[in-house]
């Protein structure tokens, strides 16, 4: 028997420990990793009820790609391109691909420096395919161009009944929108179908202007949108009073005839190994937090031409810089709220982080805009969307988490399931409302720890 | 001979350290003759290559166990882009050492195609390759071949003995200037070991070394040990004494 022959059986099982991103949990799972696209679709059809959710590269920071004692599909295995045509810019591959393997394969400058571009770039390239559907990510063009499933032409599901669907806009359209940032609960995303784009230059025109306080970041950004195709801030969450709210407004747009090569399919530096104790405490986020409002100098402005690899994943130079965080992990926090309370919400949870001192390093501000979502329970929305990571203090945290889940939801917001770990099931139901809508088009094989905290699949329903 | 090998023929191409050396070398252009039992894989594989950048591939199915194939598929092989630049010989089977003890057949199988199987493929490939007095023919064989161990002799004696053939073979092709490699890995996590736990720091992923691979054809190597530490390990346990080796439980 060659190696080759062992692709004939659809996968092997065994258990394997797999975490969130953000090392909250760890949990035994066992795992089922198909090798090709038919193999997938017979792991679906022998599924059994409430037992299993897709995992792709493990970037979730919260439970949506957790299982803890049932199964996980790893779809890794489903690496490969189907097609591309490099007239219309169309391509067709396996969900397992990573966004830095198309990255690396499809956008390589022309002679002219213009080229073929993922349309929307998660803060991270490090994502499968089939986990940017699932989760509907977005980028620093949001506000231009929407969330990735805007960019799905179509998808093929596996479901636990052996069948497999294609589904689009046009054919089967209830499934296909509920399988845009479905989270994975609709069935196995076995292909896809992308619409890339094409850019007049791949390199990118970047600016960066330090502001004073939180008024400064709405005035930027509406002077900003137009001419800037990229745009977020990052926010110095210490800073409270007068200063609340101050950061650096990071603008970027194609610069026309200048190429970039894609960046590297792996960081060049990574963190071995987890810490005894988090590197991320009050005093290295108060350090890194004063630094940082003062990088630009006394210019208060920066600009540059160059890779677009800095302005869209400046996390991924690191490797596994979750590790910084130590054995207890860390919460993400993102939340969208709409523009009409966007200013005071953002006050008030900024307000909130401050006087908690729980700082965070990474906070980022970023506006969407009103392209909607092909997604039923997509997590973009119109509004304003704030972004953050705390340590794990225990109950500290998580009171604090709770806190802000409150404010977002009073004002009509809603929380980012794959960020989470923390919501309820009050405002999950409330921020989505065509969760009920969505619920018939799950698949009964389905589960993850995210839906069953959730209550999408009761606890009681398991076997 | 440019760095950059421009026809590629791979025997076993789905395996996953297969999969991996291909992709590396899919851009610009490269022409691959590919052949595994997989018929669907292979598609599968031909147009991600394409997507990749390969110029040209062919796909051929074949049984590597059944010897009498081996002729056809050389020559097919050969003669897909009119001569090679590279042959990779892939294909392999890690036997349950345990049941191969008691069961001849099973042994059988395995010594075919670990040994009979790909002994005789490069026999007939160094005939082409001589004639044409340039290339590479490299071998995917084991560092479980370097020495015999209870738990695994089976499989380290068909490796062991494909070594010494290709010792022989790179003797042979000397005079042509044909380069025979002979690439020793050690733990892959791939799918023939996906029963085992591959975590730890003795595991190699296949993309590090299908790089080591193609560095090794690049600089005309001989023998690769990948990842390098092998070496380090299996010069320990060759020169390990009788005596003591034989108390040990590898």
């Amino acid at each position: 028997m060659s190696g080759s022959d062992m692709s004939a059986s659809p996968a092997a099982s065994r258990t394997r420990l797999y975490g969130s991103w953000g090392n909250i949990l760890r949990a035994e799972h066992e795992t089922l990793a198909p090798r090709s696209v038919d193999g997938a679709r017979e792991i679906a059809a022998r599924l059994p009820a409430h037992s299993a959710i897709a995992r792709g590269n493990g970037r979730s920071y919260g439970d949506v790609a957790l299982n803890p004692g049932r199964t996980l599909v790893d779809m890794l295995g489903l690496d490969h391109f189907i097609a591309f045509d490099a007239t219309t810019g169309r391509l067709r591959c396996e969900a397992g691909i990573l966004l830095s393997d198309i990255l690396a394969v499809l956008s390589r400058p022309d002679r002219d420096g213009s080229g073929w571009l993922l349309p929307v770039m998660p803060g991270t390239r490090f994502i499968t395919v089939g986990g940017a559907i699932a989760n509907d990510v977005h980028g620093k063009n949001a506000h231009g161009l929407g969330s990735f499933g805007c960019h799905v032409v179509d998808l093929e599901l596996a479901r636990s009944d052996g069948r497999r669907l294609v589904c689009s806009p046009e054919e089967n359209p209830d499934l296909f929108a509920a399988t845009i940032g479905g989270l994975g609960l609709t069935g196995l995303i076995l292909t896809a179908t992308l619409q890339l784009r094409r850019v007049p230059g791949l390199a990118l025109e970047a600016e960066d202007i330090a502001f004073d306080r939180l008024e400064d970041f709405f005035t930027l950004d509406a002077e900003s949108a137009q001419a800037w195709e990229y745009t977020a801030a990052w926010i110095d969450c210490l800073a409270g009073g007068e200063a609340l709210g101050r950061g650096i407004y990071m603008r970027a747009r194609h610069a026309p005839g200048v190429g970039a090569p894609p960046p590297a399919r792996a960081p060049s530096r990574s963190v071995p190994l987890t810490p005894p104790l988090s590197g991320v405490n009050g005093l290295s986020v108060r350090a890194f937090n004063a630094l940082y409002w003062r990088k630009l100098g006394s210019k208060r402005r920066k600009s540059h031409v160059g890779s677009y690899e800095k302005v869209f994943f400046p996390l991924d130079a690191i490797g596994h810089w979750n590790r910084l965080y130590g054995p207890a992990g860390f919460y993400q926090f993102q939340a969208v709220v709409p523009p009409e309370h966007a200013e005071p919400v953002t006050r008030e949870l900024l307000a909130e982080i401050s006087s908690a001192r729980q700082g965070s390093m990474l906070v980022v501000l970023k506006r969407f805009g009103d392209i909607v979502s092909p997604g039923l329970i997509s997590f973009p929305m119109p509004g304003i969307t704030l972004a953050l990571d705390f340590p794990n203090l225990g109950d500290a945290t998580r009171k604090l988490l709770a806190r802000l889940e409150r404010i977002v939801v009073a004002a009509g917001g809603r929380i980012y399931p794959a960020k989470d770990f923390s919501m309820s099931r009050e405002s999950f139901a409330k921020g989505y409302p065509a969760l009920q809508d969505f619920l018939r088009h799950r698949d009964p094989a389905m589960s993850s720890a995210f839906a069953r905290r959730m209550g999408i699949v009761e606890e009681e329903d398991a076997s | 001979m440019s760095t950059s090998p421009r026809r590629i023929a791979i025997f076993g191409a789905t395996s996953d350290i297969a999969v991996a050396f291909a992709r590396a070398h899919a851009a610009g252009g490269t022409r691959f003759a590919l052949s595994a039992r997989d018929g669907a894989a292979l598609d599968r594989l031909a147009q991600d290559l394409k997507v990749r950048g390969a110029g040209e591939v062919t796909v051929r199915t074949v049984d590597f166990a059944d010897l009498s194939q081996l002729p056809a598929i050389a020559e097919a092989m050969w003669g897909a882009f009119g001569g090679l630049d590279v042959a990779l010989i892939a294909y392999g089977s890690l036997p349950d050492q345990a049941k191969a003890c008691l069961d001849p057949a099973l042994a059988e199988e395995a010594l075919r195609l670990n040994f009979t199987s790909p002994a005789l493929l490069v026999n007939t490939l160094a005939g082409y390759f001589e004639a044409a007095r340039a290339g590479t023919i490299a071998v995917i064989t084991s560092v479980a071949g370097d020495r015999g161990r209870q738990s695994n002799y089976v499989y380290g004696g068909a490796k062991g003995g494909l070594q010494t053939f290709l010792d022989g073979v790179r003797h042979r092709l000397h005079a042509s200037g044909v380069t025979v490699l002979d690439i020793r890995p050690g733990f892959v996590a791939t799918k023939m070991t996906q029963h085992l736990p591959q975590t730890g720091p003795l595991w190699a992923q296949p993309d590090k070394v299908a790089s080591d691979i193609s560095a090794a054809i690049a600089k005309r190597r001989a023998v690769l040990y990948t990842p390098w530490f092998w070496w380090v390990i299996m010069t320990i346990v060759c020169a390990l004494p009788r005596a003591v080796f034989h108390r040990s439980k590898l």
